[in-house]
């Protein structure tokens, strides 16, 4: 792979970048040997001659990828083409609150004072991949949030890839600080357009406050010569409330790292997914829950359906330090498999230090209830709308803590799209 | 309305059903008795189209048509309906929805458009009221978490709502208190007519009380070793099986 590097030096960032280059030379792509990607191999991403920074962008019509936006509700719309902002698709806002841009926050000195406090303080400088990010990176979503302040509406953040280069790499970096009691909705999509190669390496650093409520949706629906790598880095304050839903139904191949770091009490992390993979498509879920003060809970409930030859991988790390008394962390992984060619690698790992801590975790590889399918078609449901049916039933409960109603029937569709029916109602 | 005629059935070339002969017509109802594990389950299974088991020989009619080669959910639009010894629970299903897609998915078999939703409101509310099933119960997540008596009431409101040709009930009257029984056997005979006919499969003439049979046959080891009127019913309750079996045996 061969980066240009026409790096801007009076960058105000310059230093972390340069910090971040020097990790990422360090270490550079993890392999197989490392026990974190034991079971999901970048190697043929690595042979892609992937370029960094597109030269020229193409421009998208909004009646051409309207469908690619919860376009049933009016929503706050930050979009990027090929990595370059699009102003002419997104709507953003300075209205209260900052839903903007990640390049002005990185350079208008108004910005100063919330970048120095937040921007890659969360986000890891020893995992390889988000430091080439954070060296990399020019452009995402910024938002901001201050004190009591929700936006009138959800905020979509959208990544275009639409292929005037042969093989495009993505760099997105966003930035989300919520203050006390503030609140803020997101749904995010990367979505190519074009048959090239696409490798997206997105970061994201989310700061809830004391009290403060955030609902992260990724809505992960792209093409079979895309892959993504997401990495997730979310710092919990005092009761504050983050439930990310991520929705894995395809493209090539996906690696989520989902991490959560709970810095103060009577916080609730809650993580849930819902994948359904066909095809050659590859998903890997590694979360991450640490446990860091007392009194706190964490949720984690995946489910995931596997067809054709897709494979899965659930890694769930729960780290419970040893002040973190009196701390729920709960974990479940529910897999169906309905080809004998799919596989799944599902894991717990729980490092627990505290003694006064309830913890469970579950991981469960099926196929589908036979008796049930019986039951079904008995009563006249043809056996293809009585697997996906069992199938929807198997997904239901994730679904349930999903706030948006638009976004939830989307959902319902995607999934009944997914397994190829229709049915007479939604869940 | 159904003929079985040598019927061999098993899992596995394990023979559990060896030889029914079995004729059900319209307007009847017929009971079929017998010990347990003599196969009575296994019969309303394959009647209902179980691919789980393997017919050997013999066929099952349905108003003329061998019902061989139909699928479980064909045999259902044909108008079998199998009331399940065991229900089956569905996590994230509800028997409101449940039953809107049963109803719809047969009617669209038929080439019908869906049924509008203040039909199938209306048809729901009546059907519940006669099996005095209560509102909050439509909404739950079907058979989940439900008693032995609930579920199979559901049992019967679902064979309410889809009015079969052909009922097959299997031990329904297990589980169910003595007014519960009242409530099913009522919504059973309400729905009776000279058109349908009824298989009730129990081990106690209990049930046979409030729904009259025609004809009584009593299933030992796969095979239908005694038929009789509903006298013989109560003959089987005050004896036991064993007199049946030896009987066979001779
Ligand atoms: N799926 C199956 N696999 C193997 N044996 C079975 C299966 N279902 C039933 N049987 C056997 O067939 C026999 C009849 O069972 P069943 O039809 O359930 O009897 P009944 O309903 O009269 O109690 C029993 O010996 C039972 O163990
Ligand atoms: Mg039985």
């Amino acid at each position: 792979m061969a980066f240009e590097s026409n790096v801007d030096i009076d960058h105000p960032v310059h230093d972390v970048r340069v910090e971040a280059m020097k990790n990422f030379e360090m270490k550079g792509f993890p392999n197989k040997k490392l026990e974190a990607w034991k079971y999901t191999s970048l190697n043929s991403l690595q042979k892609v001659d992937f370029s960094i920074f597109p030269k020229e962008v193409n421009a998208l019509e909004y009646k051409d990828v309207k469908k690619y936006f919860l376009h049933e509700m009016d929503t706050y719309k930050i979009v990027f083409v090929d990595g370059i902002y699009s102003s002419f698709l997104s709507e953003t806002t300075h209205d209260g609150v900052d839903i903007c841009l990640m390049s002005s926050a990185l350079t208008k000195p108004m910005y100063k004072p919330v970048i120095d406090v937040y921007f890659n303080k969360v986000a890891s400088n020893d995992e390889s991949l988000t430091t080439l990010n954070t060296a990399f990176s020019r452009e995402g979503a910024y938002i901001y949030i201050p004190k009591n302040k929700m936006p009138k509406k959800p905020v979509e953040i959208v990544h275009f890839a639409t292929g005037n280069e042969a093989s495009l790499m993505l760099q997105p970096r966003n930035l989300i600080v919520v203050e006390e009691n503030a609140e803020l909705q997101i749904i995010e999509r990367h979505q190519s357009l074009t048959s090239n190669e696409v490798l997206t390496n997105c970061v994201t650093e989310i700061y809830a406050a004391t009290n403060a409520i955030v609902d992260y949706y990724k809505v992960q629906n792209d093409t079979a010569s895309s892959s993504l790598i997401d990495n997730t880095y979310i710092n919990q304050k005092n009761k504050s409330v983050v439930k990310v839903h991520t929705f894995a139904f395809g493209g090539k191949l996906t690696r989520n790292n989902l991490n959560f770091y709970q810095n103060g009490e009577y916080i609730d992390s809650t993580m849930k997914g819902v994948t359904i993979l066909g095809e050659k498509q590859h998903v890997d879920h590694h979360t991450l829950v640490h446990h860091i003060e007392p009194n706190c809970e964490s949720h984690q409930d995946y489910k995931g359906i596997y067809g054709e030859n897709s494979t899965g991988v659930f890694n769930g790390k729960i780290i419970v330090d040893k002040v973190a008394q009196k701390t729920n962390a709960f974990q479940q992984n529910n897999n169906i498999l309905i080809s004998d060619k799919a596989t799944i690698n599902t894991k717990p790992q729980l490092e627990i230090f505290a003694d006064d801590v309830k913890c469970s975790h579950g991981c469960t590889i099926g196929q589908l209830d036979e008796e049930a399918l019986f039951y079904l078609q008995s009563r006249g449901i043809p056996k293809k709308e009585a697997r996906a049916l069992l199938m929807y039933a198997f997904a239901n409960n994730v679904l349930e803590s999903v706030r948006i109603p638009e976004l939830k029937t989307r959902i319902n569709k995607l999934i009944a799209k997914k397994l190829g029916v229709s049915l007479g109602f939604d869940l | 309305m159904l003929k079985i005629d040598n019927l061999h059935a098993g899992v596995e070339g394990n023979e559990i059903l060896n030889g029914i002969n079995l004729e059900v017509k319209a307007g009847e109802v017929h009971a079929i008795m017998g010990p347990n594990g003599s196969g009575k389950s296994t019969l309303a299974a394959v009647i209902a189209g179980k691919e789980e088991f393997e017919v050997t020989e013999g066929t099952v009619v349905l108003n003329g048509e061998d019902l061989e080669e139909s699928a479980p959910e064909e045999r259902a639009h044909k108008g079998i309906f199998l009331s399940f010894q065991y229900p089956v629970e569905i996590p994230g299903v509800t028997v409101t929805n449940f039953m809107k897609t049963a109803i719809n998915e047969s009617r669209k078999a038929k080439g019908l458009e869906d049924m509008p939703a203040n039909q199938m409101l209306k048809l729901i509310r009546e059907k519940s009221e006669l099996l005095d099933i209560n509102r909050k119960f439509l909404s739950r997540s079907l058979n989940e978490g439900f008693s032995g008596g609930e579920k199979k009431r559901n049992e019967i409101f679902q064979m309410a709502m889809l009015e079969p040709k052909l009922a097959i009930l299997d031990e329904t009257d297990s589980g169910l208190d003595i007014d519960a029984l009242r409530i099913v056997a009522n919504g059973v005979n309400k729905l009776k007519s000279k058109d349908n006919a009824v298989i009730i499969i129990t081990h106690y003439q209990r049930l046979l009380e409030y729904i009259v049979p025609d004809y009584v046959h009593v299933l030992h080891e796969g095979k239908i070793v005694k038929s009789g009127s509903k006298e013989l019913a109560f003959e089987l309750e005050e004896k036991g099986y064993d007199w049946i079996k030896n009987e066979a045996v001779v």
